[in-house]
């Protein structure tokens, strides 16, 4: 097999990347990945790891390098809106998993960034499926509904994988929200509230929270990390999937005025979708969650996202508590399936169009970052994939993929091990010896 | 319960004080009931249909384009191209669509780990000893799973086997179920389907057990225990054999023993999770050992290294299409697994382990196909079908039954409003021994388990 053990040898030609280069990408079919569909003879321009231009009357500058991509698919690549990709590589290990710190003193203030492993697996595995950039959370623990400050990373392969580091706060709310706050939603609630009232006391007098001894209800560090919350300068995720719990957070929103609220999971977010498209809150949901695997999601359907998006509200797929850690790529097909439920009687599905959105622009939108990442709009981060057929159909394959304008080694642990057992029989040396 | 970790005794050999009297031989197999549980299934009544101008995948690799098939009175009558339906025959015309033979699932928890999953509800690991072949998955299984309805409508599931969990070397017995709601468990029960045998190896009885300070706390102990539990089954057998042969004075039951006897028998089926090839060699040395047969591998994920000793062993492996990485046994998974096993000629199937999963297993034959076609083994949409239809049947012991249209069988059909390997398609229609149980333009043809009936959400598509 030729072609398969011309991978190992292409790794090494990316092993230290070039500076990004301006590129032009032409006789495209063009997704933009603003909910519009393709488009015929596009080209796109990446200079200085940014999109310059994106459509079918762009012309490629001087001096730039050309590829042509034959008409195949070209999109901005996946914008991926909830996983714990980088911070665990195997779940069951717990050395490998950073997710979350049971012991720790600390709840908010627990960074993701410092812990995102540009070398773990999933992200080359994810990075060769198209997908170029990551909404990455950590998880709570027992003692608070808090998980801490969470990033954006790109997927690239060097070894600056943090975009935006502390990017967002995320809090569990709903059932797991109410374990671990002591048992309740009461207690969850108690808890969201004196945190804030906290924070607020922080902000007037940083200094008085020097020396409040173990048993404080909020570190010092808690509280500083959640100031850029109270304040509105960044969004607070809060993973919710019961309608009444949905609007019982709308109501927060009310009384911290500047919240910048957005919902995670929301299962049942279609029940009240009227109310969250009027608070302007926008939804990282999960895209076919459709059994009442608990009685928070006992309306869950398939249809949610549909409705919530007929409705006005602007909604993104993640995949939280849902292989976060390493599927991020399902995505694709996710969205593929809410396109066919539009040709389902009864059921609310989306256009091909606004479905690729939903995993590219709309989780960047969703987070207020809408500017940076997701399109191929001018000013966006270079993050680009050409594809040999629909993206979203099964079967397709990313052939090229560029982040930052960077284009990436189409390789991962997985294809070298395909390559090693093509074949499953040893040869004239143990399997060990080829690679 | 009784303790089997190689430590109680089934000292039938010993003279009970009331010596009972000794009875004459009852012949093989009659010694005591095989079947305390038996299927009360019944098929629903079903106008005779006629499906035209589709494209067929038969289950066995076979293409039909503009086909037709003709079923009745429940079972396959008749699949070619130009049929002619007689009177009273429902004529469904599907033009643009496909018609393959229900999906089947050879590893499912529906029932077991049902919807909502809550601690009340999970009833799938007797995890109180590392060897429990004495439990029976069906009589954990809760026929109210809204989860079978997602699996009906979204996945044209028609036949699935439950299993216990993996936590205990010996999980106990599985039960495969058409997936028609009913009352009782025995009332989904498949008519004559044998019983299957979980077992585990790996991770996850040596962590439970392990972590309990008892064995197994390694992979070493893990086949330690299995081999002392095969050896008292084969005494066991060897005695029930003589007094069913020879009458005379009956030895204890043993429940526990039954099954593994059954097993030895041949006339239960070895279910066996495992992810490493390595594991998976040495647990078919000791197959062979104790004169047993893996009859499926399941999870697998490494089944690709070993293809070819799964082959000679005559041994299937029913994996994922891209599961990986969530623990060591399953970091060296790869895309091309199934690929490289049909490639290679071994025996190979899709699976779900999962309630989302099980409602997408056309997707994840695809998704297989797909990645071994990309590298370089060509195998056609209809062959790959085998992957969830005849392949598993025949892993169930059902193949005389289901997992193909072929004339005779019975008439578990799903009409796909598209190519059924494109992520756009969904079931339209589905069969059930002829018995049409979905049509996605028939809110009335939408099932609804007791669970969901007032709740939020109830009758909505899903």
């Amino acid at each position: 097999m030729n072609k398969l053990l011309l991978s190992a040898s292409a790794m090494l030609a990316f092993a230290a990347p070039a500076a990004a280069q301006t590129v032009a990408i032409t006789n495209a079919r063009l997704v933009i990945g603003d909910g519009s569909g393709p488009a015929e003879g596009g080209t796109v321009v990446i200079r200085d790891g940014r999109v310059v231009a994106a459509g079918t009357g762009v012309v490629a500058p001087a001096g730039a390098r050309v590829v042509d991509a034959g008409g195949r698919w070209v999109t901005p690549g996946i914008f991926a809106g909830f996983t714990r990709m980088g911070i665990v590589e195997v779940d069951a290990v717990s050395g490998t998993n950073d997710s979350s710190a049971g012991s720790s003193p600390f709840n908010a203030a627990l960074d993701v960034a410092p812990a995102v492993n540009p070398k773990s697996s999933p992200l080359a595995i994810n990075r060769l499926e198209g997908v170029t950039r990551a909404v990455v959370a950590p998880d709570n623990s027992n003692g608070s509904i808090f998980a801490g400050q969470g990033a954006i990373i790109d997927l690239g392969v060097d070894m600056d994988p943090v975009t935006r580091p502390r990017a967002f706060q995320f809090m569990e709310y709903g059932e797991a929200g109410a374990r671990a706050a002591g048992g309740s939603r009461p207690a969850a609630y108690a808890m969201l509230k004196n945190v804030l009232f906290e924070v607020r006391d922080y902000i007037r007098s940083p200094a008085s929270f020097a020396d409040r001894g173990k048993d404080a209800l909020l570190t010092r560090a808690d509280a500083e990390a959640l100031v850029p919350v109270v304040q509105g300068r960044v969004p607070l995720l809060v993973h919710a999937e019961r309608g009444s719990d949905i609007l019982t957070l709308l109501m927060l929103k009310k009384e911290v005025p500047g919240l910048r609220l957005v919902l995670v999971g929301a299962a049942e977010g279609w029940t009240v979708a009227r109310e969250i498209a009027a608070a302007g809150v926008p939804v990282i949901a999960s895209a076919l969650a459709d059994l009442p695997e608990s009685f928070e999601q006992l309306a869950a359907t398939q249809s949610n996202i549909g409705r919530m998006k007929a409705a006005g509200v602007l909604v993104g797929i993640g995949t939280i508590n849902q292989d976060e850690a390493r599927q991020a790529r399902w995505e694709k097909q996710y969205a593929g399936n809410l396109v066919a439920l539009s040709k389902m009687p009864g059921a609310s599905g989306l256009s091909w169009g606004e479905a690729f959105a939903t995993i590219t622009s709309r989780p960047a939108e969703a987070l207020g970052m809408g500017g940076e990442f997701g399109s191929l709009r001018a000013g966006r981060h270079g993050d680009v994939v050409i594809w040999d057929g629909d993206p979203l159909e099964i079967g397709s394959s990313a052939v090229n993929v560029f982040i930052d304008g960077v284009e990436q080694p189409m390789t991962s642990r997985q294809t070298r091990l395909r390559d090693r057992y093509w074949d499953p029989r040893e040869g004239t040396l143990p399997k060990a010896y080829q690679h | 319960m009784l303790a089997l970790a190689g430590c109680a005794e089934n000292d039938s050999g010993a003279k009970s004080a009331s010596s009972e009297p000794t009875s004459p031989a009852p012949g093989r197999g009659k010694g005591y009931s095989h079947d305390p549980f038996p299927s009360t299934y019944r098929t629903y009544p079903g106008a005779p249909t006629l499906v035209t101008n589709v494209t067929i995948f038969d289950g066995e690799g076979g293409r039909i384009d503009n086909g037709a098939v003709l079923f009745r009175d429940g079972k396959i009558v008749e699949v070619g191209q130009a049929l002619i339906a007689d009177a009273g025959v429902t004529v469904i015309d599907g033009r643009g669509k496909y018609l393959t033979p229900g999906v089947i699932d050879i590893h499912s928890h529906l029932g077991d780990y049902p919807s909502p999953g809550v601690e009340a509800l999970s009833d799938g690991n007797e995890m109180t000893s590392p060897v429990t072949p004495e439990v029976w998955a069906e009589h954990s299984v809760w026929p109210q799973d809204p989860g079978f309805a997602r699996a009906l409508t979204n996945g044209g599931v028609t036949t699935l086997q439950i299993l216990p969990g993996s936590a205990n070397l010996f999980g106990g017995r599985s039960v495969t179920v058409k997936n028609v709601y009913a009352r009782t468990m025995q009332g989904m029960k498949f008519p004559g389907a044998p019983y299957g045998l979980k077992m585990a190896c790996g991770e996850n009885p040596k962590r439970v057990y392990g972590s309990k300070g008892r064995a197994p706390a390694t992979r070493m102990g893990n086949i330690a225990v299995d081999r002392q539990t095969w050896a008292k089954a084969v005494e066991y057998k060897r005695r029930w054999d003589k007094y069913e042969d020879k009458g005379g004075e009956p030895p204890s039951r043993d429940i526990a023993m039954d099954t593994l006897r059954g097993v030895l028998e041949g006339e239960i089926l070895v279910q066996n999770h495992c992810y490493r090839a390595d594991e998976m060699a040495v647990v078919m040395d000791m197959a062979k050992e104790f004169g047993y047969r893996v009859t499926a591998f399941h999870h697998a994920v490494e089944a690709y290294k070993i293809a070819d000793l799964l082959k000679g062993n005559n041994t299937c492996a029913a994996v994922w299409a891209d599961w990986y990485g969530f623990k060591m046994e399953a970091y060296d998974a790869v895309n091309e697994n199934l690929a490289i096993l049909e490639k290679e000629g071994a025996c190979a199937m899709i699976h779900s382990d999962d309630q989302n999963g099980i409602q997408r297993l056309n997707q994840e034959v695809a998704k297989a196909r797909a990645s071994g076609v990309k590298a370089g083994f060509d195998i056609s949409e209809a062959q790959a079908w085998r992957w969830l239809a005849i392949n598993p049947a025949k892993a169930l012991g059902i193949a005389d039954k289901t997992g193909s249209l072929k004339p005779g069988k019975m008439a578990d059909v799903v009409l796909w409003n598209g190519n059924p390997f494109s992520v756009y398609t969904r079931p339209q229609m589905v069969w059930v021994d002829g018995a049409l149980l979905y049509d996605a333009n028939n809110p009335k043809l939408r099932p609804v388990s007791d669970f969901e009936l007032g709740q939020p959400g109830e009758g909505d598509v899903k």
